[in-house]
């Protein structure tokens, strides 16, 4: 149930942007679409919503074949990077646009309009115009009014993607726990691996117009298929052959059974964590090793630049042979 | 939620830094200022402000004043030419309105074969002179000499010295002129709005009226003011298109030539201080609508 993808391909000249998408997002859940620019995730989202019409293959909504039907009438909210508000209106007038197109009672939408004001948090600021607003506010003014509709799905492209880190990360909290509220089947398009990590309950990756991977959060992190996807999910580093996080490495200043050992030749602290680089004395694999570790950890090994160090894989660490 | 934290894009460009580049001062900056207003006072001011001087002067014997200038610009012939001018300016507008907007939605919104080659012909009328309109469009449509000669003849349809002709030759003229204010708008605003409105159940029309209109709405109001005194003003293609006699196709800008031809300055002058008035109307509503559309956007 829910959205259904079969089958489907989409081209622009000769560039494949989608290449053979089958894909369930099932219902209630939140889904992000997870890639590199230019992969192809914003044109699926843009399929789904019916922006874009896919060359071949099928969309079914709730049951319903969607694949002919415009944007109009698949009853789909849609949320833009850039906001898309409605300038020459009020931000109450913004949230109304849809109930007043498919022309409810007066009172009907009134209602609707002061209860999604303060879902979103914008009560005080209804009768304001989208430009007195910060980017924040803009964008959660854009999915009250993407809500308004009470559509069968929200997607949403890249939302946070034009606001600063801070706010970026509240309104990512702001819409985890908005989800729990209303429940509605969303699908957003990301090309932040943490914002898809934190947020979503199933993350599809999407490369090169082609589905590497679905799965839970947890499943890609700790089981990447592919090396693509353990890459961009996060760092990695290359540990006597095999590709593991940094922060997967044992390391220890004593000799022991260890994969790799050599001296700390880089030392960089980025606010609670340490990252080092280790130059394997290994004739086989000589290239730099990362190895993260927390500030305390690597006091507490009393580590410094020039030491010698023997690492190895951590206990129960994943890594792809590669 | 940190209502209070701007975004970068709320930013814009800098008013500061478009200060200080004004603020830059110099003997250079003092004498190119001088420089320029010499060169509009010689140009424009003078020259306009002698036309306004003389309607109201006493011309060739004839009493000067608010009185007889009035009595000149309710002479029947010369209540005729401005009805006209107003007829064909009207018209030409509202034309130029729908068929402007409606081209600079197809050429923004739009991907088509031949789009860049419609853009450059827009431009056209802007280069080629009004005369050769007017003559390109007596070859084409009038009922001697025109293409279409024998259809209109016997239809006893006219275009050619008469007023459908004269709408259309001011019409070519000022073709361009809403086009260009409402591209540039459509283009910076994208089609993000549009396609919300779209996915919020609105179908093309009102998509065009409830997001399109409005925002592209002092752009219109702009384009029209220019079109309107580019109208009013019109001279060369009317001149060849019309009969241009006195009752007979005889317009604002044409009955300023034959009366001062006719050595009747005075009613002349008194046509022409209309149009001044005219153009400075439209200036100063221009110039009422430009901070509005930056405060705007």
């Amino acid at each position: 149930m829910s959205i259904e993808i079969e089958g489907v391909n989409k081209f622009f000249g000769d560039f494949a942007a989608l290449t053979d998408i089958n894909l369930t997002i099932p219902t209630g859940q939140l889904t992000a679409l997870l890639g590199p620019s230019g992969g192809g995730k914003s044109t699926l989202l843009r399929v789904i919503a019916g922006l874009e019409e896919a060359d071949s293959g099928r969309v079914t909504i709730e049951g319903n074949d969607a694949t002919a039907l415009p944007v109009q009438k698949r009853n789909v909210g849609f949320v833009f990077q850039h906001y898309a508000a409605f300038k020459h209106l009020s931000v109450r007038r913004n949230i109304a646009f849809g109930l007043e197109i498919r022309k409810r009672p007066k009172a009907e939408i009134a209602a609707k309009v002061e209860e999604l004001l303060e879902l979103v948090h914008l009560t005080q600021w209804g009768d304001r115009k989208p430009a007195q607003l910060s980017g924040g506010q803009r964008q959660r003014m854009a999915l009250a009014r993407a809500l308004a509709i009470e559509p069968t799905v929200l997607l949403l492209d890249e939302p946070f993607g034009a606001l600063d880190a801070k706010v970026r990360k509240e309104l990512r909290d702001w819409l985890r726990r908005l989800h729990d509220e209303v429940h509605v089947t969303t699908v957003f398009v990301t090309h932040d691996q943490e914002e898809a990590l934190e947020v979503a309950d199933q993350i599809v990756v999407i490369n090169d117009g082609k589905i590497e991977q679905i799965g839970s959060p947890d499943d890609l992190y700790d089981r990447p298929a592919s090396e693509f996807v353990l890459s961009f999910l996060g760092p990695v580093t290359r540990l006597g052959g095999n590709l593991i996080r940094p922060h997967d490495i044992e390391i220890s200043r004593y000799e022991q059974a260890a994969t790799a050992s050599g001296s700390i030749t880089r030392w960089t602290r980025v606010g609670f964590e340490v990252r080092l680089e280790v130059t394997p004395e290994d004739a086989l694999h000589p290239e730099p090793v990362q190895v993260a570790l927390t500030r305390t950890e690597a006091r507490a090994l009393d580590l410094h630049v020039g030491d010698r160090v023997w690492l190895r894989p951590a206990v129960g660490a994943q890594s792809v042979n590669a | 939620m940190a209502d209070a934290i701007p975004t970068p894009l709320d930013a814009g460009p800098t008013r500061e830094a478009r200060r200080r580049v004004r603020s830059k001062r110099g003997p250079l900056a003092y004498v190119l200022r001088t420089v320029v207003v010499l060169y509009l006072f010689f140009l424009v001011v003078w020259p306009v402000s002698v036309v306004v001087q003389r309607a109201f002067a006493p011309t060739d014997g004839k009493p000067g004043g608010v009185g007889p200038l009035w009595e000149r610009l309710t002479d029947p012939a010369a209540i005729y030419a401005f009805n006209l001018t107003l007829t064909i300016s009207f018209w030409a507008v509202v034309i130029n309105t729908i068929f402007g907007v409606g081209i600079s939605l197809l050429l923004v919104r739009h991907r088509f074969p031949g789009r860049r080659a419609l853009s450059v012909l827009i431009d056209l009328p802007m280069s080629v002179s009004p005369v050769v309109i007017g003559l390109a469009l007596v070859l084409t449509y009038s009922t001697s000499l025109g293409i279409f000669g024998d259809v209109m003849q016997a239809t006893g349809l006219r275009i050619i010295n008469s007023t459908p002709g004269l709408i259309m030759a001011t019409a070519f003229v000022s073709l361009p002129l809403v086009i260009r204010e409402v591209v540039p708008v459509l283009e910076e605003v994208g089609e993000d709005s549009e396609t919300a409105a779209k996915s919020l159940g609105a179908n093309g029309w009102q998509t065009f009226w409830r997001i399109t209109l409005p925002t592209i709405k002092w752009a219109v109001v702009y384009g029209v003011v220019l079109s309107a005194a580019r109208a009013i003003g019109e001279y060369g293609a009317v001149r060849i298109v019309s009969r241009g006699a006195e009752f007979n196709g005889e317009t604002a800008t044409l009955l300023i030539q034959n009366e001062y031809q006719a050595f009747n300055e005075a009613a002349a002058y008194a046509a022409a201080f209309v149009l001044v008035v005219l153009a400075v109307l439209a200036l100063v509503v221009v110039t009422v609508i430009r901070p509005q559309e930056s405060h705007r956007s």
